[in-house]
């Protein structure tokens, strides 16, 4: 408890390869990767696109499943291997401990943009109102206008669908966050705004992984860089 | 973590020579959903009747963990205790309202006569919740009188929906819940579904060949080929990162909208 930056996050020996059956092709991502995330830092995955960022950032949070490897995250006071976890457990720690910035929004049909927001809260057990009070408060800051917050997202333009996803997400304090290019549909005004989130939530503590092709927001959120042509090199 | 509510062991069940499903084994715990897809013939169906106490099984055991008594063998369990299992702990929702709800009673009396099955007497409170949940799932109250025959397919599935969820049963089994619905009326059910089995804590077994209906509705996925399951894992790593062939097969099937 003393350590103030604790390691979150301990990735060892990952290997992820994609056999495509019908194609008979075996594609290998990433063949031997290892890195730690500490609180309070942002790991930035660079290397040109199709090298497997997202690929890396999926099994993280356990979407993607890795061949080999360990991806041990703290929780509840001990440590779970997402690559080795059963499924309630890996579901209990993306509801408690993770939160994951998808590319694109998944709308739910007739679910409205408030509720779509509150309810990763809600299912922490919070009371509904608080929540979406709390998601009301959000999609304020994310410059959503109110009249949009009783109608589902569906509609909405891809600026707005990638700030409500960032809502939906950053409307639990975790103490993780995955980010698959938060910013990139965002104009000049709303991408500063979401640095502005990033860079509060990192400075209260929360380790974060991210993709982001932007500088700017490289050079802003990120705390340190993994190149993954690097270690395609040294492999 | 929570002791699972049903264990599935080995289980098979043949028609003859047929083999409709065999080497079933997986857990559900409370408040879970778990979701059955494969094609046609797969033994889908088959398999969830074996589950609900419907059909018994050739091999293995179908094990359920009571509120009181622990946890029963649904086979080994007596036929009548089996039935109040049915009445009072689960619900099945059929694909075909028509094999859930008794045509020849009133929409509320089919969602009353559930409430009597578990000790439920008193007219005017039974009245009074069966108008409440004729609200929760969206039909209009001054309809309790009507015969199901007078309601379009989608509402009748709802009635079908709120007689099972009445009881506030534990364990919900839907067979295809959405099949051979309008797009529209699929989205409202799916909508209602999903909001009261998460709000109830509902633990559920839902198959479909509808990877859409699973993506919304299932925690868990098994693939079935050929009575087999042939992969499992929560739902998004099944459909996102699909290994056995078959399950690349069928995700690379759905047509994008």
């Amino acid at each position: 408890m003393s350590n103030p930056k604790p390691t979150m996050i301990e990735v060892r020996e990952l290997a992820k390869t994609f056999v495509l059956h019908a194609r008979g092709a075996t594609i290998p991502v990433f063949a031997d990767i290892g890195f730690d995330v500490d609180a309070g830092e942002c790991l930035v995955l660079a290397g040109p696109s199709g090298i497997g960022k997202s690929t890396l950032l999926r099994s993280l949070y356990a979407n993607y499943r890795p061949q080999r490897g360990s991806i041990r995250v703290r929780h509840g006071g001990g440590w779970v291997d997402l690559a080795a976890a059963q499924p309630h457990e890996v579901l209990d720690v993306r509801r408690r401990a993770i939160g994951y910035v998808s590319q694109f929004l998944r709308v739910i049909p007739r679910v409205t943009t408030r509720d779509l927001v509150a309810e990763p809260l809600v299912a922490l057990g919070l009371d509904a109102d608080v929540a979406r009070a709390r998601a009301e408060a959000l999609l304020l800051r994310l410059n959503i206008p109110a009249p949009l917050w009783s109608l589902p997202p569906a509609t909405f333009s891809g600026g707005e669908q990638q700030r409500v996803n960032l809502a939906r997400v950053f409307v639990v304090d975790y103490p993780i966050y995955l980010l698959d290019e938060p910013t990139a549909s965002l104009d000049a005004e709303n991408r500063a705004i979401v640095v502005a989130l990033l860079v509060e939530a990192r400075n209260r503590g929360a380790a974060m992984v991210g993709i982001f092709h932007d500088r700017e927001v490289r050079a802003e959120v990120g705390t340190r860089t993994l190149d993954l042509a690097d270690l395609q090199r040294a492999a | 973590m929570t002791e699972p509510l049903l264990r599935v062991e080995n289980l098979a069940k043949r028609f003859g020579a047929t083999l409709a499903c065999a080497d079933v084994s997986f857990v559900l715990r409370p408040g879970e959903v778990l979701g059955i897809v494969g094609e046609s013939g797969a033994g889908k169906t088959t398999l969830l009747r074996c589950l609900a106490g419907q059909l018994r099984p050739t091999a293995g055991r179908v094990l359920y963990r009571t509120r009181h008594e622990g946890e029963v063998d649904v086979y080994a369990i007596a036929e009548p205790a089996r039935r109040l299992l049915l009445r009072t702990d689960w619900g099945i929702v059929h694909q075909n309202p028509r094999d859930g709800l008794r045509l020849e009673v009133s929409a509320g009396g089919n969602v009353g006569e559930r409430l009597m099955a578990v000790g439920a007497r008193h007219y005017g409170k039974i009245r009074n919740e069966v108008s409440d949940w004729l609200t929760r799932v969206e039909l209009d109250p001054a309809r309790i009188d009507q015969y199901p025959e007078t309601f379009s397919g989608g509402m009748q599935q709802r009635v079908q929906i709120a007689r099972n969820l009445v009881t506030k049963p534990r364990l919900l089994f839907l067979d295809e819940p959405t099949g051979g619905l309008d797009v529209s009326v699929q989205a409202t059910l799916l909508d209602l579904l999903r909001s009261l089995v998460g709000s109830l804590g509902i633990a559920a077994v839902l198959v479909t060949h509808d990877l859409g209906v699973v993506r919304l509705l299932a925690h868990r996925l098994v693939v079935m080929k050929d009575g087999r399951i042939v992969e499992h894992g929560l739902t998004d790593q099944v459909l996102d990162d699909p290994q056995h062939p078959y399950t690349q097969l069928l995700v690379s099937s759905i047509l994008p909208v």
